[in-house]
């Protein structure tokens, strides 16, 4: 390979790692600032202009408090939990295309590089892979610390984990059929104009998976992992200084991640209505070279915009819904996610196989009617006599 | 029997699909807390912010002197006696001769002590002094120690000062409870 695209290259992951660090440091303020505001309150402001230097102070307080490894514990596995969740989180944000590609000539030869760490056929199998190793991290982090209360922590997350997976996998099996590619690339090209996003074409498909991805997160409503009244705190009970804040950092870029997916998969990417327009008008005023790299930049902005929306998306869920119950999740997930996402890819199967691209609006419009209908014969509600 | 008329009829009826499929109350209850989220937050910022408390508010003690100067504690002990906390403590001496524009009655309070931590600002002793030499203001607030030996209030920081003659009434104009003297003389 050229060493120039290879120093591009390096550039742009540097940038990527950057900016995923940035966004799940910042998070953590959005998440405390956001649950103030649902809960009208103020959230932090003391800590520099609003508050903005929060998330540095609170670093600062991980760093100083007491490092402890719990005397009967395996001390390596206790270490290696929170770098296992750590780093599954930050494989897993290298290959998301976060826009077109930046065009730029150099010793006469043009490039052209696409702003992603790195191409791969398989980004959405790679991303499975990865994510779903990301619950060794808190299997290995509960089991280690030698306390039975975090070992309940970790195999509910472990079982939570297996149970949605599937669902995951599958409603995402549609998508891929529409497509026909694994790469992520491909999937965010076929979603160029507005009404084929595959939130418009796959609406029952978008709805599993973003609960799935909820799930996955481990992130309220289904922050079963942890728990105060069950599991006196959850799979990282004994954990302590940076290596708990190894975890929720974890957490964190696990949501970012998953918002970038979400709007990748399912909101076009980095596609914005009228781009194409915009970006040849871009190249015919400003040449071929800056009017693209302009566009590039204006596809950036658009695209962390549908991020941050589902980042903010998460937060908002997470501080109104209660978490849900233990059989709940269970059923939720084996009962009904696993049945719909086949039904999902049955129907768009055949919606493929007579060219019709929004053949699953029927398994919507069948559900809301069969609601309505329901309603509509609801039983009175028993009149119990009143004791006197 | 019926204990209280707050009591719900409770039913455990069949829940109908369209309830059984959570969206709609997860989307209803999504509204209800977007809603809160571009509400006005009621918060007072407080150090920075201060809301005026009323003339009942009950803060920093005084000790009145008169139109002349002359301080009107007469060192009879009511308020020591009246004070749940037991957190005043006094001495009382007899006037000498050439002090009668000093000390109004012919007894006063050579030491008059009130013991900041025990103060539970219950405004008894206000409603004991038949003089009514002791006050607790209602625009200034105690201010913050940090050394033991600072929590006991001797005269020096009791009695009024002449130019800083505490009055109480009722401004509804006065937007905060200051805790400088200067703002009081404004707001008055």
């Amino acid at each position: 390979m050229d060493l120039t695209i290879l120093i591009v290259k390096g550039i742009i992951i540097l940038v990527i790692f950057g900016i995923t660090l940035l966004i799940a440091t910042y998070s953590t303020y959005a998440e405390r600032k956001v649950a103030a505001f649902l809960q009208d309150r103020i959230g932090p402001n003391r800590a520099g202009p609003w508050g903005l230097l929060q998330p540095i102070a609170d670093a600062g307080k991980m760093f100083f408090k007491e490092d402890f490894i719990p005397s009967q514990a395996s001390k390596w596995l206790f270490i290696l939990g929170p770098c296992l969740a750590m780093l599954t989180a930050l494989m897993s944000s290298s290959v998301i295309p976060f826009a077109d590609s930046i065009r730029f000539a150099w010793n006469k030869v043009n490039y052209e590089i696409p702003v992603q760490a790195i191409e791969i056929n398989i980004g959405v199998l790679y991303i499975f892979g990865v994510v779903s190793l990301g619950v060794y991290g808190i299997m290995v982090g509960g089991w280690a610390s030698n306390n039975k209360f975090s070992l309940l922590g970790a195999i509910r997350a472990a079982s939570q984990n297996i149970s949605y997976e599937i669902a995951l996998g599958l409603s995402m099996i549609a998508i891929l059929m529409m497509t026909g590619s694994l790469s992520v690339r491909a999937i965010v090209a076929e979603q160029a104009s507005f009404f084929e996003w595959n939130v418009f074409t796959q609406p029952l498909g978008f709805i599993i998976f973003l609960t799935c991805a909820f799930a996955e997160c481990n992130r309220t409503p289904f922050d079963l992992p942890e728990c105060e009244t069950e599991l006196v705190g959850g799979y990282h009970t004994e954990y302590s200084s940076m290596k708990l804040g190894f975890y929720l950092f974890a957490e964190y870029i696990n949501m970012f991640v998953s918002s970038a997916f979400i709007s990748a998969l399912y909101f076009g990417g980095f596609h914005y209505p009228f781009m194409n327009e915009i970006g040849s008008a871009l190249e015919k005023s400003l040449g071929a070279i800056a009017g693209h790299n302009l566009a590039t930049a204006i596809q950036f902005v658009v695209f962390f915009g549908k991020i941050f929306f589902f980042i903010f998306f998460f937060m908002w869920v997470r501080w109104t819904l209660p978490r849900f119950r233990y059989d709940q999740l269970m059923n939720l997930g084996w009962k009904t996610f696993i049945p719909l996402s086949i039904l999902n890819v049955v129907v768009t199967g055949a919606g493929l196989l007579y060219n019709f691209k929004y053949a699953t609006w029927l398994i919507a419009i069948v559900m809301i009617v069969l609601a309505v209908m329901s309603t509509a014969r609801a039983p009175k509600q028993a009149v119990i006599p009143q004791r006197s | 029997m019926q204990l209280t008329n707050r009591s719900k009829q409770v039913s455990n009826k069949e829940m109908t699909l369209a309830e059984k499929m959570y969206l709609p109350a997860v989307v209803g209850g999504l509204a209800i807390t977007i809603r809160h989220f571009f509400r006005k937050k009621p918060t007072i910022q407080y150090p920075e912010v201060k809301k005026y408390l009323g003339p009942v508010y009950r803060g920093h003690h005084i000790l009145k002197r008169d139109e002349q100067g002359r301080e009107r504690c007469t060192a009879c002990g009511l308020c020591a006696v009246a004070c749940p906390a037991e957190a005043i403590s006094m001495v009382a001496a007899e006037r000498k001769k050439g002090e009668e524009n000093l000390y109004r009655e012919e007894k006063y309070a050579a030491v008059y002590e009130i013991n900041m931590l025990r103060c539970i600002f219950c405004g008894l002793c206000e409603e004991a002094c038949p003089k009514q030499a002791v006050y607790l203001r209602h625009d200034r607030m105690v201010p913050v120690f940090q050394e033991r030996d600072e929590v006991v209030y001797g005269k020096e920081q009791l009695v009024e000062k002449m130019d800083d003659r505490y009055i109480r009434v009722a401004n509804s104009e006065v937007k905060a409870t200051p805790t400088e003297p200067s703002l009081t003389r404004a707001a008055t």
